[in-house]
C-alpha cells in the first residue's frame, strides 16, 4: 500500500459526488507521477523517432531528383525530313508491373537541314495528348482547343507556353532523347529548352 | 395453459433483455442517441438529407470493399480486372454500377443537404463545429470522387491524372516537386495508381468516417437546427434557453417518431441508386490506360465538369489564379462562414442575399456543366474528313469557290469551324461569312491568323487562298447582302459581289 492510494479513492469519490473542493494542490513528486513524466518524455522521443522513417518515406517522391536517362527512339530512317512522325518510347523509370502506362508517345520533328525537335505528348496546358495535323500543320488538343505551330509555338487557345521538347542526340544511326518524367510547368523536363516565353 | 407459457416467454426474453441492458447499457446508449429529443418541426422532409447522405456512405463502403476483393490497383492489371469486374464475375458489373451510382448520388444528396442547411440558418450558433465538419466531409467527399475516378483505370483515368499534374505544376516554386509527390515519381505509372488506391480505400474513407462521427455527436450535442421562423434572431446569450424550450415543449424521441421520413426517403435513395445502376449500369471502363492510343478524349466526371469548363472559359492570364488561389479562398469562406455569420435571422425569406448565392451558385455551376458537357472549346478532331458540307453550301457555286470548299475541308478548318452547325464549334460558323467579312478581310484571318484563329500564310499557296476566299465570300444566307468594305464607297451588292468573287481581290493588300 502506498501513501497516496486512500487520496486517489477520495478523489473519485469527490468527483462523482461532484464536490470538487476535496482536491488539493497536485501531490508532491512521487513514484507515479515519475513515472508518468518519464512516460511522457519516452512517447515523445519515440513518437519523434518513429516519425522520421514515415515522414520520409511520404516525403521521399517531392524531394527526390529523378534523372533523365538517354532513351532510343528508333533509327532516325523512321522519320523523314520535313515530316512530323509519332515515336513511341519505353519510360526508362518503368517497373515490371507498369503495363502499357509504360510507353510513352511523342512528336519527332525532323527539321529540313538535319536537326530534330522532339516535342512532348502533353498539351502545356493541363497536359492532354495533341495530335499532329499535316494538312493545316498544327498539333490540336483534345481537351480546351489548344493549338501549336509545327514548331511547337503557340498558335492559338490557352496553353500558356510553347509545347515541351526533349533533349535528343543522334547516337549511330538511332535517334535518342532524354525521358523520364511527365513535363509541367513546374518541370518542363529539358534544361537546354530555349523557351521563348509567353506565346 | 398456452397463456401460461407466453407469460413465461415474455418473462424470460424481457429477463434476457435486461440482463444485457444491465452489461451493456443499451437503453442508456439508445436514449442518448437514436432516441434522442428533436424539434417536432424537423421531422421535416426538408430534413431527410443528412441520413441520406451518410446512407449513401454506407453503400459506397460495403461496394467499395467488395470491388476491392477483385480489383487489383497496379497500373498492368486494374484495368483487366474491372472488365472481369464487368464481364465475367456474376453481379460484378452490378456491383460496379452502385458503387458509380452511389457516389454520384452521395454528391448530390450531400449538395442539397448543404444547401438546405444554409438556407434554413443551421450553421449559426451554436452549431459551428457542426458546419465546419460537414464542409471537411464535403471535401473529403470530392476527393473519394476524384480518386474513384482514377480507379476506374482507363484512358479518362490516365490523362485525368495528367491534368490533375499539370494543375499542380503551376504552383508557385515547388511546381516539380509537387507534382512528383501527386504522381509518387517523375511520371504517371504503377506508383501513382497504388497512391491514389491507397488515398482512395484507406486513407480518405479513414477521415471521413473520424468527421462523421465528429458530425454527429455535434448534432446530439447541439441538436438537430429547429425549423425557422422569420423574425426569430438567433442571439448568443437566449439561443440555448430557447432551443430547451422548443425541446421540452414539442420534443419528440427521433427513434421511433421523428425519423420515419428519413426511413421513407432512405429506402427511395437505394431505390434509386438501383435503378441507376440497372438501366445505366456501370461508367466504363472506356479505352484501356495506354498513352500511345493519343486519340483520347479526356473529360471528367461530371462532379468535375464545371472545373473543365472554367479551364477553357478563362482569360489565360487567370488561370493559376483560378487553380490554385481561389479555390483555397473559397474554401476559406465556406469553412468560416458561422464565424462571420454567426447571429440574427435564420429564416431564408429573411435573407435575400443568402437565396441569392445559392441560386447563383447553383446556375453558374450548372451552366458551366452543361458547357463541359457539350465543350464547344474543343476542336472536333475528325470533322475535316467526317463532317458533310448541307447541300445549299455546294450548290450553285462556281469551279473556283468548289475549290476554295476542297480547301476547306482537306486544311482541317472544319474542325475549328462548323458550316451550319456541323463541324467544330471553336471558331465562328462559316455558313454567313460572307455577310460578315469582306474578301481583303478574310484573306488577311486566313494568312495572318489573328483573335484565336493561327496563321495559315506557311501552308497554302496563293492559289488555295484564292479559292477558299471565293468559296467564304460566296457564302451569305439567301437575302443577305455580301460584307462591304466600309472605306469604299457604296455599290450595288451585286456590283460588289461580282467585284469580290474577281481572284485577284484575295490578293488585295491586307490592310
Amino acid at each position: 500500500m502506498t501513501p497516496e492510494t486512500p487520496k486517489e479513492t477520495k478523489t473519485d469519490a469527490c468527483c462523482q459526488t461532484g464536490d470538487v473542493a476535496v482536491v488539493d494542490a497536485p501531490p508532491p513528486t512521487t513514484r507515479r507521477h515519475f513515472l508518468f513524466q518519464i512516460g511522457i518524455a519516452l512517447n515523445v522521443v519515440a513518437g519523434a523517432l518513429i516519425t522520421v522513417p514515415i515522414l520520409g518515406y511520404v516525403m521521399s517522391a517531392f524531394v527526390k531528383k529523378f534523372d533523365l536517362e538517354w532513351t532510343n527512339l528508333g533509327p532516325i530512317s523512321n522519320f523523314p525530313e520535313g515530316e512530323i512522325r509519332i515515336a513511341n518510347y519505353e519510360n526508362p523509370y518503368r517497373r515490371p508491373w507498369d503495363g502499357e502506362t509504360a510507353r510513352i508517345p511523342c512528336w519527332v520533328r525532323h527539321v529540313p537541314g538535319g536537326t530534330f525537335q522532339v516535342f512532348a505528348i502533353n498539351c502545356t496546358h493541363l497536359g492532354c495528348p495533341v495530335r499532329w495535323f499535316a494538312e493545316s500543320k498544327l498539333f490540336m488538343c483534345p481537351c480546351h482547343g489548344g493549338a501549336f505551330y509545327e514548331n511547337g509555338d503557340h498558335a492559338a487557345g490557352p496553353p500558356p507556353r510553347p509545347l515541351y521538347t526533349y533533349e535528343y542526340r543522334v547516337n549511330g544511326s538511332n535517334l535518342e532523347i532524354k525521358a523520364g518524367i511527365l513535363p509541367n510547368i513546374g518541370n518542363p523536363g529539358n534544361p537546354t529548352e530555349k523557351v521563348k516565353g509567353e506565346a | 395453459m398456452i397463456a401460461n407459457a407466453k407469460k413465461k416467454i415474455t418473462d424470460a426474453a424481457l429477463g434476457a433483455f435486461g440482463w444485457l441492458d444491465d452489461r451493456f447499457h443499451v437503453t442508456e446508449i439508445f436514449e442518448h442517441t437514436a432516441g434522442h429529443h428533436i424539434p417536432k418541426s424537423t421531422s421535416s422532409w426538408f430534413y431527410v438529407f443528412g441520413s441520406a447522405t451518410l446512407l449513401c456512405l454506407i453503400i459506397q463502403l460495403i461496394t467499395g470493399t467488395l470491388l476491392a476483393m477483385v480489383y487489383v490497383p497496379s497500373a498492368d492489371q486494374a484495368y483487366t480486372t474491372l472488365t472481369y469486374l464487368n464481364y465475367d464475375i456474376p453481379l460484378g458489373w452490378m456491383l460496379r454500377a452502385i458503387h458509380y451510382w452511389g457516389s454520384n448520388f452521395m454528391v448530390a444528396i450531400m449538395l442539397i443537404h448543404m444547401t438546405q442547411v444554409y438556407l434554413f440558418g443551421a450553421y449559426k450558433y451554436p452549431r459551428e463545429i457542426t458546419w465546419m465538419s460537414g464542409v471537411l466531409l464535403l471535401l473529403i467527399t470530392l476527393g473519394l470522387a476524384f480518386t474513384g475516378q482514377v480507379m476506374r483505370f482507363d484512358e479518362d483515368a490516365y490523362w485525368g491524372i495528367g491534368i490533375g499534374a499539370s494543375i499542380t505544376g503551376r504552383s508557385p516554386i515547388i511546381g516539380g516537386e509537387a507534382v512528383q509527390m501527386l504522381l509518387g515519381g517523375p511520371i504517371i505509372n504503377s506508383e501513382t495508381l497504388s497512391r491514389f488506391f491507397a488515398l482512395h480505400v484507406f486513407v480518405l474513407p479513414g477521415a471521413i468516417l473520424a468527421i462523421i462521427v465528429l458530425h454527429l455527436r455535434m448534432v446530439l450535442l447541439k441538436g438537430i437546427n429547429e425549423w425557422p421562423t422569420p423574425g426569430v434572431l438567433v442571439n448568443r446569450e437566449t439561443y440555448d434557453k430557447h432551443y430547451a424550450t422548443i425541446i421540452r415543449k414539442e420534443g419528440i424521441p427521433f427513434t421511433p417518431h421523428g425519423i420515419g421520413k428519413d426511413l421513407i426517403a432512405g429506402a427511395v435513395v437505394i431505390g434509386g441508386i438501383l435503378l441507376c445502376a440497372i438501366i445505366f449500369g456501370p461508367k466504363g471502363p472506356l479505352g484501356p490506360p495506354d498513352p500511345t492510343m493519343i486519340d483520347a478524349h479526356p473529360r471528367p466526371d461530371w462532379a468535375f465538369m464545371w472545373i473543365f469548363a472554367v479551364a477553357a472559359l478563362m482569360p489565360d492570364w487567370a488561370e493559376t489564379l483560378a487553380f490554385l488561389v481561389i479555390p483555397p479562398i473559397a474554401i476559406a469562406f465556406l469553412f468560416a462562414l458561422p464565424f462571420y455569420n454567426n447571429t440574427g435571422e435564420k429564416h431564408w425569406s429573411r435573407r435575400p442575399f443568402a437565396v441569392l448565392t445559392v441560386l447563383f451558385l447553383y446556375l453558374s455551376l450548372g451552366l458551366l456543366t452543361v458547357w463541359g458537357f457539350t465543350s464547344p472549346w474543343s476542336p472536333d478532331m475528325i470533322a475535316w474528313r467526317a463532317a458533310e458540307t448541307p447541300a445549299p453550301f455546294v450548290k450553285a457555286k462556281t469551279p473556283l469557290e468548289l475549290q476554295g470548299l476542297v480547301v476547306l475541308q482537306q486544311k482541317q478548318c472544319r474542325n475549328c469551324h462548323a458550316i451550319d452547325g456541323i463541324g467544330g464549334k471553336r471558331g465562328p460558323d462559316l455558313a454567313d461569312v460572307g455577310s460578315r467579312l469582306t474578301a481583303p478581310q478574310l484573306a488577311r484571318q486566313v494568312i495572318q491568323g489573328g483573335g484565336n484563329m493561327p496563321a495559315y500564310g506557311k501552308n497554302l499557296t496563293p492559289y488555295e487562298v484564292d479559292a477558299l476566299v471565293a468559296y467564304m465570300v460566296s457564302l451569305h444566307p439567301p437575302g443577305t447582302t455580301p460584307a462591304l468594305d466600309s472605306a469604299k464607297p457604296a455599290v450595288y451588292p451585286e456590283e460588289n459581289s461580282k467585284k469580290n468573287a474577281k481572284p485577284e481581290a484575295a490578293h488585295g493588300e491586307a490592310g
